[in-house]
C-alpha cells in the first residue's frame, strides 16, 4: 500500500494564513531584537545617553548659559592640578575602603548571629533591615542632630557618662567629619551585608558544620574552614556591589557636611556636584564625574569575571 | 573499641517526649542497627550519642565515660551522614584528611591513612576530584572513608543508603556488610528500612514514638515479635492481621472471624485461654498461609477469593478477599492463579500470632 493511500489524498494540512507581525515574531531574530527593545530603550535613554552627553560635555568649557568650545583634554588637565581633586580622591579611596571593611566585618556577624535559633529571629531579621529601608536623606538628617555640636545625644550621653568634658564638633572638626560619615556610611550599609550573607549562609547545610564538629574542628576552625570557603562566592559579589555604592556615594555626605569642612569629606561625587552645578563649571564637573570611571569599571571588570567563574563551576 | 551504653535516655523539646528512657547497651565490635518509621525518636538518639544534640536526661556511656558533656569532637566517634555531608569546596583527600588535620595528625601519617582507606574502598582515583564530580555511590564510599582514616572507637551512620537509587543500594548494603566485617569496630545504624536492618544488624532494636519496642537478633524479631508494630514494621509484605474471637468451641479453643474460623493449635491453647469469650488480633505471615491440600486439618483451613496476583518471579503474591478481611499470601511461583479464583488456604499453625485487643502485646 502506498503512503498516500494510508494517510489519504492530501498527507499534509496546509498551515492557516499569517499575519505579518506574527510572521516575524516566529522568527528567532526578530523575536529576539522584539524581546530586547524595551531594555535597549531604558538603557539607552537613561544611561548610555547622559554618559555620552557627560563625554562630550567634559572636553568643552561649557558653563551654565555659556555654550562651550572643544577643549580637548584641558579639563582633565587642570584636574591633575587641583589639590582639592586630590583630596577628593584620596578621601574617596579611604572613605570607601574603611566603610566597606566595618560593613563586611559588622555585617558578617550580624548575619552569622542571625543564622542562629532564638526567639523573636523572624522580628529581629525584619528589625534588622530598618536603616536600609528608610530613605537615605532622612535617616541621614537624623545622624546630623545627633552629631550637632549643640544638641548632639550622643555628646550628652558620653559627657552623663563621664567619658567626656567637652563638646566633640563631630562634623565640624576635619580630622573627626571624615570618621562620622563613614560611621553613618556603615550604619546604612551594613543591613545590605547582613542579609545578604545571611541568604548565603543559609545556603550552607548545616550538617557540613556538624560533620566538622565531629571530625574535631573547633567553632573558630569551623568557620575559617567550611563556613567562609563556602560564603566567599556571595562575599564577593556583595563587596563589589558595595565598593561601587560607596565609592559614588552623594546623598549622605551631601546632607551632613557638603563636603567640608575645608573639602575634609569631599568625595568624587559631591565635588562633582560642587563644581558641575553649584560653581556652573558643568564641563569640569563632568570631568571630575567621568574620572571616577576607570576605577569603577575595574571593579566591574572583577566582578563579572568572578560570577562567570563561580557560574563555571 | 569500645561498648556503649545507653541509660534511661530522654529527649524533650519544649512539650514533645522525642525519646523516652531509652535503655541499650551496644558491646564492643557489634553492628547494632536502631530501625524505626520517621519520626519514631531514632535520629534524636543518633544525635545525642554523637553529641549534636543536648540530653534532657539520662546518660550516654562510650567506653567508660559518661559523654553528657562532651564536644562530638571529643567523643572519639566518626559519623557518616545521609546526605554524605562532603565539604564541597574540598578534594576528596582533603575530605578524608580534614579530621585529621584537625587533630594534628602528621602529614606523612595523614597521607598514608588517607591512601589506605582510598585503597580499600576503591577510591584512589578521585582523590583529586571535588564531591561534586562524583556518583552517589562514590560520594558514600568518601564519606565512609573519612569516618575510617580517623580510627574513632564508634561508627554511626544516619540512614547512608536512602539516598541512593535502589539498584545502588542493595549493592553498597552488600559492600557495607563486608566492609564491616573487615573493619571490626562497634556501630550504630540508623535506618527506617527494615530490609537493611535485617540484613547487617548483629542486633536490631525496633522504636516507635520515641520508645524501644524491642531489642534482638534479626530472626528473633521475625519469628517472636513483641507486639503488633514489630510484627507489622519487620518483614516484607508485612504480616497479615485479622480480628478474630476466641471462644470454647467443643473440639477445644476456637478462633473465628466472618470469613474464617480455625481450631487454635495445642501449643497455643494455654496462652489463648485466658483470652475465651473476647476478641484478639491474629498474625500470619504472607508465606505462612500455602495453598491447602488434603492432607492439612481441615481446622486450620479456609476459603479465599484471589483480587490480585502480583507476579514477583520467586514467588508469587495473592491479594485475597477472605470474608471482609484482605490478606496476602505468598506461594511458590509454579502455582497457577487469576482473579477471581476460589483457593482453599491453610495456615501454619506453629507460625501463628495473637495479639491483645488493647495493647497490641504478644499473647
Amino acid at each position: 500500500m502506498a503512503i498516500s493511500e494510508a494517510v489519504g489524498q492530501r498527507p499534509f494540512v496546509r498551515a492557516p494564513r499569517r499575519g505579518v507581525a506574527t510572521r516575524l515574531l516566529e522568527d528567532e531574530r526578530w523575536l529576539a531584537a522584539a524581546l530586547l527593545l524595551p531594555t535597549v530603550v531604558l538603557l539607552g535613554l537613561f544611561i548610555a545617553y547622559p554618559f555620552i552627553e557627560g563625554v562630550l560635555l567634559s572636553v568643552t568649557d561649557t558653563k551654565v548659559g555659556i555654550p562651550g568650545h572643544f577643549v580637548a583634554l584641558q579639563n582633565f588637565i587642570a584636574l591633575w592640578h587641583d589639590s582639592i581633586f586630590g583630596t577628593a580622591v584620596w578621601n574617596t579611596f579611604v572613605y570607601t575602603a574603611v566603610a566597606t571593611v566595618f560593613k563586611l566585618a559588622l555585617g558578617l556577624w550580624l548575619a552569622l548571629l542571625l543564622n542562629r535559633h532564638f526567639r523573636g529571629k523572624a522580628f529581629t531579621r525584619a528589625f534588622i533591615l530598618l536603616p536600609f529601608i528608610i530613605p537615605t536623606v532622612l535617616s541621614t538628617f537624623a545622624w546630623k542632630w545627633m552629631f550637632d555640636p549643640t544638641f548632639s545625644v550622643i555628646n550628652w550621653s558620653l559627657f552623663q557618662l563621664g567619658l567626656i568634658h567637652g563638646r566633640i564638633n563631630w562634623l565640624g572638626d576635619p580630622n573627626l567629619a571624615l570618621i562620622s560619615v563613614i560611621i553613618v556610611n556603615v550604619w546604612r550599609g551594613v543591613p545590605f551585608f547582613a542579609i545578604s550573607l545571611l541568604a548565603g549562609l543559609q545556603t550552607i547545610n548545616p550538617e557540613l558544620q556538624e560533620a566538622a564538629a565531629i571530625d574535631g574542628a573547633r567553632p573558630w576552625q569551623r568557620f575559617w574552614h567550611v563556613t567562609w570557603p563556602l560564603l566567599l562566592p556571595v562575599t564577593m559579589v556583595v563587596v563589589l556591589f558595595s565598593v561601587i555604592q560607596t565609592f559614588a556615594d552623594f546623598q549622605l555626605v551631601y546632607v551632613l557636611t557638603g563636603g567640608g569642612p575645608a573639602n575634609a569629606t569631599q568625595l568624587f561625587a559631591t565635588y562633582a556636584y560642587q563644581v558641575g552645578v553649584g560653581t556652573g563649571l558643568l564641563s569640569e564637573g563632568a570631568a571630575i564625574s567621568l574620572a571616577m570611571f576607570p576605577f569603577l569599571l575595574i571593579v566591574v571588570v572583577v566582578q563579572l569575571l568572578y560570577i562567570r567563574r563561580v557560574e563555571v563551576h | 573499641m569500645a561498648r556503649v551504653l545507653i541509660r534511661n535516655l530522654n529527649k524533650m523539646y519544649d512539650d514533645f517526649h522525642a525519646v523516652k528512657d531509652v535503655n541499650l547497651e551496644i558491646r564492643d565490635k557489634e553492628f547494632l542497627v536502631l530501625v524505626g518509621p520517621s519520626g519514631c525518636g531514632k535520629t534524636t538518639t543518633l544525635r545525642m550519642v554523637a553529641g549534636l544534640e543536648t540530653i534532657t536526661s539520662g546518660q550516654v556511656l562510650i567506653g567508660d565515660t559518661v559523654v553528657n558533656d562532651l564536644a562530638p569532637m571529643d567523643r572519639d566517634i566518626a559519623m557518616v551522614f545521609q546526605n554524605y555531608a562532603l565539604y564541597p569546596h574540598m578534594s576528596v583527600y582533603d575530605n578524608m584528611a580534614f579530621g585529621l588535620k584537625m587533630r594534628k595528625v602528621e602529614r606523612a601519617e595523614i597521607r598514608k591513612r588517607v591512601q589506605d582507606a582510598a585503597d580499600i574502598l576503591g577510591i584512589r582515583d578521585y582523590l583529586a576530584r571535588k564531591p561534586r564530580q562524583l556518583s552517589g555511590g562514590q560520594r558514600q564510599r568518601v564519606a565512609l572513608g573519612r569516618a575510617i582514616v580517623r580510627h574513632p572507637q564508634v561508627f554511626l551512620f544516619d540512614e547512608p543508603l536512602s539516598n541512593l537509587d535502589a539498584k545502588l543500594r542493595v549493592q553498597m548494603r552488600v559492600e557495607l556488610k563486608i566492609f564491616f566485617n573487615f573493619l571490626k569496630t562497634t556501630e550504630i545504624y540508623f535506618t527506617h528500612d527494615q530490609v537493611e536492618a535485617m540484613t547487617l544488624g548483629d542486633r536490631v532494636v525496633v522504636m516507635r514514638g520515641g520508645l524501644v519496642q524491642q531489642v534482638g537478633e534479626p530472626l528473633e524479631l521475625y519469628n517472636a515479635p513483641v507486639n503488633r508494630f514489630v510484627a507489622g514494621f519487620i518483614g516484607s509484605p508485612a504480616m497479615n492481621f485479622a480480628p478474630v474471637r476466641v471462644s470454647n468451641g467443643k473440639d477445644g479453643l476456637r478462633a473465628d472471624n466472618p470469613g474464617f474460623g480455625i481450631d487454635v493449635p495445642a501449643e497455643i491453647r494455654p496462652r489463648l485461654q485466658p483470652y475465651a469469650g473476647r476478641d484478639v488480633i491474629m498474625g500470619i505471615r504472607p508465606e505462612d498461609l500455602q495453598l491447602a491440600n488434603g492432607s492439612y486439618p481441615p481446622g486450620l483451613c479456609f476459603d479465599a477469593m484471589v483480587e490480585v496476583v502480583e507476579k514477583l518471579g520467586p514467588e508469587i503474591l495473592l491479594d485475597l478477599q477472605v470474608g471482609e478481611q484482605t490478606m496476602v499470601a505468598a506461594v511458590e511461583p509454579n502455582v497457577r492463579a487469576k482473579r477471581g479464583d476460589k483457593l482453599r488456604f491453610a495456615l501454619r499453625p506453629e507460625r501463628l500470632h495473637f495479639f491483645d485487643t488493647g495493647s497490641e502485646a504478644a499473647i
